[in-house]
């Protein structure tokens, strides 16, 4: 009847491949936002490649590879609340929509351990330890800081938008016949995982 | 009638082929972590990139859809991804003439 009008008539009017294509466009900015940082590291990496091996020495390998599990795992159940709506299950599209901000927050706490463990070692900018350092283990940690930072940063991002498309999915503006914004959450969800896929092993794994 | 057939199409969609991929993910990073223990001198960072694009790949394709997306969006991420490759090639060949 009216509703089903209604329904009709938003169908006609979506644009579901436009709107996907703006979140890739947008995507490809923010591809060039951390492109150029990690032509900056690949840069200073070059020029100072045994300091880079050393400072490396520090990291928690542990957390890194934990961080990596959790984030590629919020990753499958972001994808998996798609296919969950699609299939016309709301609840469970909702559940694995929280699961993925839970796996958001852990990954941040597990961040906040770690950065605090750096700090505590004095490996913080500007810190008296660090400025007595090799010049390249001082470009090693500014880069640390900076490419984990805007990228937990981004994390924070994510969990917001996945949140409001919780809210959505409660409010049924998402729906099994409407989800292209849950789609969209979902490729900038992706991305971030994607970032870090490239952060891990750079930051991590060098040593 | 051609909502309805969306309709069928939608309704099937499975779970299966993320978990494999996600199961990927996982074994590719205790690959990476385990390939970085081992001293492979100049290799170890091409393994560790070799290993991340990998990873990117079955992100990019499976769990953002771009296997079943039209070609315009395949075409978008190769210019992109093309792009920053010659960023880096022509940054390393100037600073590799150092």
């Amino acid at each position: 009847m009216s509703s089903q009008e209604h329904a009709a008539s938003a169908h006609v009017h979506r644009d579901d491949i436009g709107s996907k294509m703006g979140m890739w466009l947008f995507l490809f900015t923010e591809l060039i936002l951390f492109g150029g940082m990690f032509f900056m590291y690949a840069v200073y990496r070059f020029l100072h490649q045994s300091d880079f091996h050393v400072a490396a020495k520090s990291m928690n390998v542990l957390i890194g590879t934990t961080n990596t599990a959790i984030l590629l795992t919020s990753s499958l159940t972001i994808a998996l609340s798609i296919t969950a709506i699609q299939n016309r299950k709301k609840m469970l599209s909702l559940i694995l929509q929280g699961i993925t901000v839970m796996f958001g927050l852990v990954f941040l706490i597990n961040k906040y351990f770690e950065w605090s463990a750096e700090i505590h070692h004095g490996n913080y900018p500007g810190s008296p330890e660090l400025i007595s350092q090799s010049p390249g283990h001082i470009l090693f940690f500014g880069l640390y800081y900076v490419m984990t930072g805007l990228h937990g940063l981004h994390v924070i991002i994510g969990m917001v938008v996945i949140m409001f498309m919780m809210r959505f999915t409660i409010k049924d503006i998402i729906t099994p016949d409407n989800y292209v914004k849950l789609e969209a959450a979902g490729l900038y969800w992706h991305l971030v995982d994607i970032i870090w896929i490239f952060l891990f092993p750079l930051f991590y794994l060098i040593t | 009638m051609e909502k309805n057939e969306t309709h069928v199409e939608h309704s099937n969609h499975s779970y299966g082929k993320y978990i494999v991929v996600w199961m990927a993910l996982l074994t590719l990073t205790a690959i990476t972590v385990v390939v970085a223990g081992v001293n492979l001198g100049e290799v170890t960072i091409a393994a560790a990139i070799i290993i991340a694009s990998i990873k990117s790949y079955l992100v990019l394709t499976v769990f953002m859809h771009l296997n079943v997306e039209s070609k315009p969006f395949k075409i978008f991420v190769m210019v992109a991804i093309f792009f920053i490759i010659v960023s880096l090639v022509l940054l390393f060949s100037d600073y590799s003439n150092m």
